[in-house]
């Protein structure tokens, strides 16, 4: 490397430096300490230093790197293992991903804490597919996706405690709920793209929010929804000491009572109906309404000229985008069995669209990659406390520099011979 | 067939198309040659319904349809094939020909149709599973052509099907383009730049400067005129 470059380099480096102490220094240098009466301020500038000068280094090794153009070996086996999950294996990857998801329950290994941990990954797995089918299929870049989770999560807590209504009649209810919401948001959006559709739809969310914070007679306000149903297993509920003329589940299948059914058995409710959406995904890009929806996020103007309806391909994408959303919120009720507002702010939308960006837009495997990604490492730092969301950041930077279009960018075609109708 | 007649056509206050008129007669091919700016890709698609007239008519069999969505009007059986192919490319040649049947793909005809596409054009034939974006320049014209036969139009509408396409290509192209009229029976009306090659093609031409009809004839005819040969013929930079 020439002399010229270094000192180049440096200079960059130097410059990221400064950032770094505009960005440490406030953030990190002044810490506020509570005192008898009062907040005092109390600098350490030992440690913003240690940062602008780890951020200088850092830096000054990617440049150097850079500009020998290679990249850090680690780096680049890592991502060359994951453009290696291609067409051909990926089929082979699905399979032995669900086969492992089905027997994960019963592994040695597997306790209370990973089984919730699975249990929302799962979740954000079919929340990413549901939102892959707006934004990955249709190009129609929705930043409220929250909003009909929430939506879907409401509908099934007012219904079912409400009506008494078992989680099988709330739960296309609650679907059908959040499809309207989807058309809802869809008509006032046809004429949008890009940043001003993701404008309009992040405010949708937020409505959604704050109308569930304030409509107090109808959805309790920030106090939520307490008591909602548990899910039974087909009218077997998961209860100690069932009521009386009522076969608890752990009694019907002669088991010692154990809290774990109940987990296990939302665990596979969720796998299915994550599976559904995957199913539903794949089998409609093959028909014509699944072709239009990636027609238009290739080329609005071409798909008009060809007769394909605009109005009527969005608002089926939103719709049906909408309304695997609404059945992962009866999910998240069912589960929870309890909501409030705080569950739906602006941050889950964040999360789903950052799997689906991240996954490679309208790759379902991506989704799952992505998924497992994001939340597993969120989980794995929660000793972190509040810098978690450090590590989550990082590895949204770290997947962005080596795999600029998402951990599977490549497309799979929908036919692959002549008359070969799969 | 297609009959147009004092349409005006405005993007915001500038106004691209003044008045124009024009006809288009079943199983012919008509040409409308222009320069740049004159107003020929604004009206195939003030036809085509994606940008809308602000006064005059368009009557195809009978019926107006410059008040029509789109889709409306190709299923009615006028067919666009727009400027610069408009190819998807992220999808195959095949998925391509698909979305262009969309109105009738449940139809009984349609693996016939995209037979007929692949005879047409045997280069999609071997290319069917590629990417619509891997193309050459002028496969992606097949496939824009095909891809618009495949709504089986009475009227096809040509946008400069020679862009940016290598010369050897283009006869082809244009050989094709007499096929589909003369064997499928397919109305052509066909807008080109390359003016030479368009009223060779053309039963009927028309010549449009600054969004008004400005000269009408046969194409042969067309090809002697005086004016025409100075201004589209011999080249811009020689008056």
């Amino acid at each position: 490397m020439e002399k010229k470059d270094i000192i180049q380099s440096f200079k960059d480096s130097l410059f990221t430096g400064l950032i770094a102490l505009a960005l440490f220094g406030p953030i990190v240098g002044l810490r506020t300490v509570s005192k008898g009466e009062g907040l005092f301020i109390t600098p350490q500038w030992g440690v913003v230093f240690l940062l602008v000068g780890l951020c200088i280094l850092g830096r000054f090794l990617i440049n150097i790197n850079s500009a020998r153009r290679t990249e850090f070996k680690i780096f680049s086996t890592l991502s060359s293992k994951f453009s290696s999950i291609t067409e051909d294996k990926a089929k082979h990857f699905a399979i032995t991903g669900i086969l492992f998801a089905v027997v994960f329950p019963f592994l040695p290994f597997t306790d209370r804490y990973f089984m919730d941990v699975a249990i929302m990954i799962l979740t954000y797995i079919m929340l990413g597919w549901g939102l892959n089918i707006v934004v990955g299929l249709a190009g129609l870049l929705d930043l409220g996706y929250v909003a009909f989770y929430a939506v879907g999560a409401y509908s099934y807590a007012l219904i079912a405690t409400t009506f008494g209504w078992s989680f099988w009649i709330c739960l296309p209810l609650a679907g059908v709920f959040a499809a309207f919401f989807g058309i809802l948001l869809g008509f006032p959006v046809l004429r949008l793209r890009g940043d001003y559709l993701a404008i309009v739809t992040l405010g949708f969310g937020e409505i959604i929010r704050i109308i569930l914070i304030n409509w107090y007679e109808v959805t309790n306000g920030p106090d939520g929804i307490t008591g909602i149903p548990r899910p039974s297993f087909f009218g077997l509920p998961f209860k100690r000491s069932p009521d009386e003329g009522e076969t608890s589940f752990h009694l019907f299948f002669n088991l010692e009572y154990s809290t774990m059914h109940r987990i296990i058995f939302l665990y596979y409710l969720i796998l299915v109906l994550a599976l559904i959406t995957n199913y539903f995904t794949l089998k409609i890009r093959k028909l014509p309404v699944g072709r239009a929806w990636e027609a238009l996020r290739e080329d609005e103007i071409a798909c008009k000229s060809l007769g394909v309806n605009p109005t009527n391909t969005k608002l089926t994408a939103f719709a049906i985008g909408a309304m695997f959303g609404g059945f992962a919120g009866s999910f998240f009720a069912t589960r929870q069995a309890f909501i409030s507002p705080e569950s739906f702010t602006f941050i889950e939308s964040a999360i789903i669209v950052a799997i689906v960006v991240l996954g490679g837009m309208g790759s379902q495997t991506g989704v799952v990659l992505a998924s497992i990604f994001l939340i597993g490492i969120t989980e794995m730092f929660r000793d972190l406390e509040q810098f978690r969301m450090i590590a989550f950041g990082g590895a949204m930077v770290l997947i962005m520099v080596f795999k600029p279009k998402g951990i599977l960018a490549n497309r799979k075609p929908t036919i692959l011979m002549h008359g070969d109708k799969k | 067939m297609l009959k147009i007649s004092n349409v005006e056509t405005f993007y915001g206050k500038i106004q691209a198309l003044r008045g124009v008129d024009l006809d288009v007669n079943d199983g012919e091919i008509v040409s409308l040659i222009g320069s740049n700016g004159a107003g020929k890709s604004t009206l195939l698609m003030t036809i085509s319904g994606v940008n809308k007239a602000r006064k005059g008519n368009i009557v195809f069999n009978g019926e107006n349809i410059e008040n029509k969505a789109p889709h409306k009007i190709v299923d009615m059986g006028i067919c666009q094939v727009p400027e610069g192919r408009r190819i998807f490319s992220r999808l195959t040649v095949e998925e391509n020909l698909r979305l262009g049947a969309h109105a009738n793909e449940k139809g009984k005809h349609f693996e016939n149709d995209i037979k007929e596409v692949y005879d047409l054009f045997p280069v999609l034939s071997d290319r069917k599973t590629q990417r619509g974006g891997t193309l050459s320049g002028g496969e992606q014209q097949m496939l824009a052509i095909g891809r618009a036969l495949m709504s089986k139009p009475k009227v096809l509408l040509l946008d400069e099907p020679s862009l940016g396409i290598a010369p050897k290509l283009v006869n082809q192209i244009f050989i094709s383009i007499k096929n589909i009229n003369k064997e499928k029976n397919v109305t052509i009306f066909l807008v080109e730049q390359n003016a030479k090659k368009a009223l060779e093609l053309a039963d009927r031409a028309y010549v449009l400067v600054n969004g008004k009809v400005t000269i009408k004839g046969p194409g042969q005819e067309l090809l002697k005129n005086k004016d025409i040969q100075a201004a589209y013929l011999e080249g811009g930079a020689k008056n």
